[in-house]
């Protein structure tokens, strides 16, 4: 038995306030939605939290002809200072609120609530700080004297950071101008729903800011708007099937698409790097959120002269994660989102056994009810195995190793992903070098998973194309 | 030897294992050893201590994590101005930290009378005075020496510094590593000092004082505390207390880390000293969960892992006090010693 068991610390759940049904916001008004009404579940314990009432395709139309009116009116007309004023207030609301966002978060989504609270939320704030003060200085940004916004930007935004999502989607878009149609992911419609009521308090003229929870078909109805010219921009963050559906639907249109899409980041770690911090930096990588990042460090590269003592420390570092109940604020490893996400990482996993790879998970008693998933690594991969090449999206790492730097940058190239990578090495002038030859639109030098909105995340090839963060994200949404 | 070891340092264990008086029989050899560790992160290692710092203690852990504090502590006094009447005070609390209430519960953290205290720890004039006063209890007496704090004197005088602490009767000695020579590189002289001082112990464990605030660089820290432990130091410890910074939580991690790996490779388990600059009973509980998750719960044991402290032993009754009565006492509550 443990000496020292940590008790129970659980955050209190009437910190969220939830209500019995949410709304769609549309032109300034929360209204029941015309398609159904669903239940959102606590992925934690498969409980229903709220009934929400999910938009159908003429609340898309009117979400657009509100949008477009605000966009041509009020909105369009504002200075960059007033607009900024909006941000600042918006960003100032989410601060304020973050304990009850990070508990809504927390229980719409099953990550831990120190992860909620730690990152998401103050990273949703601060991405309307940041955008907020570009609002003012768009002629200095790099894009013209004078650039100008797009007008309507679709934006569709996926359940692994829900709140964190729609704050790096509608910051750049109202800074610049735009108003929004955006759709949170439909098993975690929550905490857009809360920024909706933020917005709404701030005063935003209507039709701004339109949330419309919902399924598959809104999203495809947003992009069939875009498709017939009546939104003007698409911002896409999903996995890469997705996202070619609506690459294909968006051909020959005039309106713009950027995409932030899957990925199979590279973790590598040379014999010279500083193996502890190494370790953290590969546990953040892809048991951080579960491993559900697009940009997790899923395929640990190891430099074959110091794998066996990695993995060594890597699973006792492992052994001492704690996985349960996502509103205990000592759980490192909380819920994976949905059944069918679950299912996916069992299938994947199952997989990487039956092509021989040899799989450990971390002993822990996992809740019986809930989507849970131990912390797993996967250890004599392949570079042709599924689990090397195909997005898990899940707490599962595959160890490969290379034996000099060049095939290290081989095997992390070798992917059809390309939206991060992570290098970890004493040596400044290998770093460099490292960066230089891996296509990923983000390389981390010993650290991983770091965000910052002044920093601009994006991919290459299937990962996607576009900026969000930093300068380089305000081009998305500027005509220029 | 630990099944993991050869897996877990195994460029190391090969090293250890073929000749451990190789690696000790000069500069060159140390150096190479030394210098062999893998790097630490600054950056990396400050935002695993402070992650660590965020784990929430509550109720029974927190009643346990105070208690096992308590009996962790080196109850120290280290001033120019020290008496043996001081000392006994000292000593008196250190037997039994809180005047009131029945016996401990040995069953039930947080309830009864607190724990005594690990160790008194003073200067080598005043051991005996403090043997005297714990005479028949279980708390030790550690004496400073070794020319304490800043080691500058030649050996034969450190040495002799020691024989006399342990001649009066102190069971550990906490000795000051040569800041000096390990900052020029003179790895052999250090490691030959504390060998030397090592065997005027005698019984007595030793505790080397890195002064990790004079190290600055957390690969210092690493290569100072492997160094110690390959002399046969029984504790690595962060600082004398006179020098600013002194425990800090990236120091602690990376000497916590130090232990752990040096019992992957030789199965000794060593301990771990933090002193100066911790003085809540929160602080302490970070780092007692450092030890645990870093270290693992062996080192949850004032065999393993003390606190250098004064002022920390009063916010600990405190603390404690809250837990049981659900109220704060006033300072008036605790003694002042």
């Amino acid at each position: 038995m443990a000496k020292f068991p940590y008790a129970p610390a659980p955050e209190s759940r009437d910190v969220a306030r939830l209500k019995p049904s949410y709304q769609p916001y549309i032109n300034g008004e929360f209204r029941d939605g015309t398609g159904e009404a669903v239940k959102t579940i606590n992925p934690a314990d498969e409980t229903p939290l709220a009934e929400v009432s999910e938009a159908g395709e003429k609340d898309v139309d009117d979400a657009v002809a509100a949008a477009r009116k605000a966009a041509d009116g009020s909105w369009g007309r504002l200075s960059g200072t007033e607009r900024g004023k909006y941000l600042f207030r918006i960003a100032r609301a989410i601060a304020e609120r973050a304990r009850e966002l990070a508990v809504v978060e927390t229980l719409d989504n099953g990550k831990p609530i120190k992860e909620s609270r730690d990152v998401d939320i103050p990273l949703a704030s601060a991405h309307f700080f940041y955008y907020a003060g570009w609002a003012d200085k768009l002629g200095y940004a790099g894009f013209g004297p004078s650039p100008r916004p797009l007008g309507i930007a679709g934006q569709i935004i996926p359940w692994n950071f829900p709140l964190l999502m729609a704050a790096w989607k509608i910051a750049p878009a109202l800074a610049t101008g735009n108003t929004v149609v955006l759709k949170p992911a439909e098993t975690t419609p929550l905490s857009a729903l809360v920024l909706a009521e933020i917005i709404a308090e701030a005063d935003l003229p209507p039709g701004v800011v339109n949330i419309l929870p919902g399924g598959p078909s809104i999203g495809a109805a947003i992009v069939d708007r875009a498709a017939d010219g009546a939104i003007d921009k698409i911002a896409f963050t999903g996995s890469t099937e997705v996202g070619k559906i609506i690459q294909r639907s968006l051909a020959g249109t005039p309106a713009r698409l950027s995409l932030e899409l899957g990925g199979k980041a590279a973790n590598i770690v040379f014999d010279d790097a500083p193996l502890d911090q190494a370790v953290e930096g590969i546990v953040n990588g892809i048991y951080f959120n579960q491993g559900q990042v697009c940009c997790a460090g899923s395929r640990l590269l190891v430099q074959e002269s110091v794998a066996d003592e990695l993995i060594v420390s890597l699973k006792r570092r492992l052994s001492t994660l704690r996985v349960g109940d996502p509103m205990d604020k000592n759980t490192d490893v909380g819920a994976i989102n949905s059944a069918a996400q679950l299912a996916k990482i069992n299938e994947l996993s199952d997989s990487g056994e039956a092509e021989g790879a040899t799989r450990w998970s971390a002993e822990c008693t996992l809740p019986e009810r809930g989507y849970f998933f131990p912390p797993t690594l996967f250890t004599d991969v392949s570079q042709s195995h599924r689990i090397a090449r195909e997005e898990i999206f899940g707490p599962v790492l595959s160890v490969l190793t290379f034996r000099t730097p060049d095939e290290a940058i081989d095997k992390a190239n070798n992917t059809p992903y390309g939206l991060s990578a992570g290098v970890w090495t004493e040596k400044g002038s290998r770093i460099l070098s490292m960066a230089n030859q891996l296509r990923a639109g983000v390389v981390w030098a010993n650290t991983f998973n770091r965000f910052d909105p002044t920093s601009p995340f994006g991919g290459y090839k299937e990962s996607g194309f576009g900026r969000e963060g930093g300068r380089h994200g305000l081009e998305a949404y500027l005509a220029h | 030897m630990n099944p993991n070891a050869r897996a877990t340092y195994t460029g190391l264990v090969t090293v250890l294992a073929s000749d451990l008086a190789d690696v000790t029989s000069s500069d060159a050899s140390l150096r190479r050893f030394l210098h062999g560790l893998p790097g630490v992160d600054q950056v990396g290692a400050q935002a695993r201590a402070t992650a660590l710092g965020t784990r929430s203690i509550k109720t029974t852990a927190k009643a346990w994590a105070i208690d096992a504090a308590i009996s962790m502590v080196d109850l120290t006094t280290l001033e120019g101005a020290d008496t043996p009447g001081k000392v006994r005070t000292l000593c008196a609390k250190a037997i039994r930290p809180d005047s009131g209430g029945p016996p401990a519960d040995e069953g039930v953290a947080g309830r009864g009378r607190p724990p005594s205290v690990a160790a008194v720890c003073v200067y080598p004039d005043l051991v005996e005075t403090a043997v005297a006063a714990l005479r028949g209890s279980r708390v030790g007496v550690a004496s400073v020496a070794t020319a304490f704090p800043s080691g500058r004197a030649s050996l034969p005088t450190k040495l002799h510094d020691v024989r006399d602490a342990v001649a009066a009767g102190a069971s550990e000695i906490d000795m000051v590593i040569d800041r000096g020579a390990f900052l020029a590189g003179r790895y052999q002289q250090v490691f030959d000092e504390i060998v030397a001082t090592r065997q005027a112990c005698g019984e007595a464990h030793l505790k080397v004082i890195l002064e990790t605030g004079e190290l600055v660089t957390l690969d210092n820290v690493r290569r100072a505390s492997w160094l110690a432990l390959l002399a046969g130091g029984d504790f690595i410890k962060t600082s004398t207390g006179k020098v600013t910074p002194a425990s800090t939580p990236p120091v602690a991690l990376v000497m916590l880390e130090a232990v752990r790996d040096f019992y992957g490779l030789s199965g000794e388990a060593r301990g771990v000293k933090l002193a100066g600059g911790i003085r809540t009973g929160k602080d302490a509980i970070k780092y007692l969960v450092m030890v645990n998750e870093v270290a693992g719960d062996r080192w949850l044991d004032p065999h393993l892992f003390r606190f250098g402290a004064s002022s920390l032993l009063n916010d600990l009754l405190l603390q404690r006090h809250k837990l049981a009565t659900g109220a704060y006492d006033g300072p008036d509550y605790v003694t002042v010693d």
